[in-house]
């Protein structure tokens, strides 16, 4: 159940959300976002252009964060602006942690908002995709 | 930042492209698309994939997920294997590897499968930057979504990082 207007206060956290990208998922996000670039799922090509590995694209992440909030509002909410920045690699076959805090809570122009502060944690706590977003709700 | 001995990444070019707004691609939105998009990332409402759910919920059909603004039109005479780089004029010095750096979308208006949007994108900023990797040219590019209606749907802020 997504969350109501009434439940939300500053400081709580949204349910967090967990993913782990096999490289068939990492595929599947190529063709479904159109972005076929190599190092996502071509060892050889990675390692040539100087990463260790494959790497998880930021793109997908960013849409990870995206449904943490979406099921976090439900479809009575909806995003009003959400970003977030590609500070860390996420590698394939690892847990990658989808986190949220409520920032601020505040009516305007009459629409019920909330800012939050959003992120994905790698197994070391690293926080690898920080961002912010404004949600509204009903 | 072009002080020193090596020269600026940025020329006189790119910065007179700063601002001018690219042709305007076409991108649908269709009920293929966006359930394609949301099994990608793993979407689990049924609102992504069965249209008697959206619009239960309220959509007109089956809803974009986050994240997803439409699919260019494929043109085979477009067709490269690399990655983006941008498009616009080159720096000085070739730069063949790029990294996503981030993404910001600000939502105007629901976007819904049989949307048809029209994007035009501009860089905002190029920034260059000594790091770990090496030269960095920061490219920040803006693109307006309008759906078929003329109303401004979406704004996406993209940042590339190119080295």
């Amino acid at each position: 159940m997504s969350v109501t207007w009434e439940e939300v206060s500053e400081g709580m956290e949204l349910p967090e959300l967990k993913k782990n990208c096999s490289t068939q998922q990492l595929v599947l996000w190529a063709a479904g976002s159109g972005d076929f670039y190599q190092i996502h799922y071509d060892l050889e090509f990675a390692k040539s252009t100087g990463l260790d590995g494959l790497i998880v694209h930021g793109a997908l992440k960013h849409a990870f964060l995206g449904q943490l909030l979406h099921d976090w509002i439900g479809n009575e909410g909806r995003i009003k602006r959400f970003g977030c920045s590609y500070r860390g690699m996420d590698v394939p076959n690892q847990d990658i942690m989808c986190r949220g805090k409520v920032v601020k809570k505040y009516e305007e122009n009459g629409e019920r908002l909330v800012d939050v502060q959003v992120w994905t944690e790698n197994p070391e706590g690293k926080q690898t995709t920080p961002g912010t977003a404004t949600v509204r709700l009903a | 930042m072009s002080d020193g001995d090596s020269e600026s990444l940025i020329t006189d070019e790119m910065r007179a492209h700063v601002g001018q707004e690219g042709s305007p691609t076409t991108y649908e939105v269709d009920k293929t698309s966006v359930r394609m998009f949301a099994r990608a990332v793993g979407q689990t409402d049924p609102v992504f994939y069965d249209e008697e759910a959206a619009q239960a919920a309220g959509y007109r059909s089956l809803p974009a997920p986050p994240g997803y603004l439409g699919t260019p039109i494929f043109d085979p005479t477009q067709a490269r294997g690399g990655p983006p780089t941008g498009g616009g004029p080159q720096p000085t010095r070739p730069l063949n590897r790029i990294l996503n750096g981030g993404t910001e979308i600000e939502h105007l208006d629901d976007i819904c499968a049989g949307d048809v949007l029209t994007a035009r994108s501009h860089v905002a900023n190029y920034e260059e930057r000594k790091g770990s990797i090496g030269d960095m040219l920061i490219v920040t590019s803006k693109t307006n979504y309008t759906n078929q209606n003329d109303t401004l749907v979406a704004v996406m802020t993209g940042t590339l990082i190119r080295y």
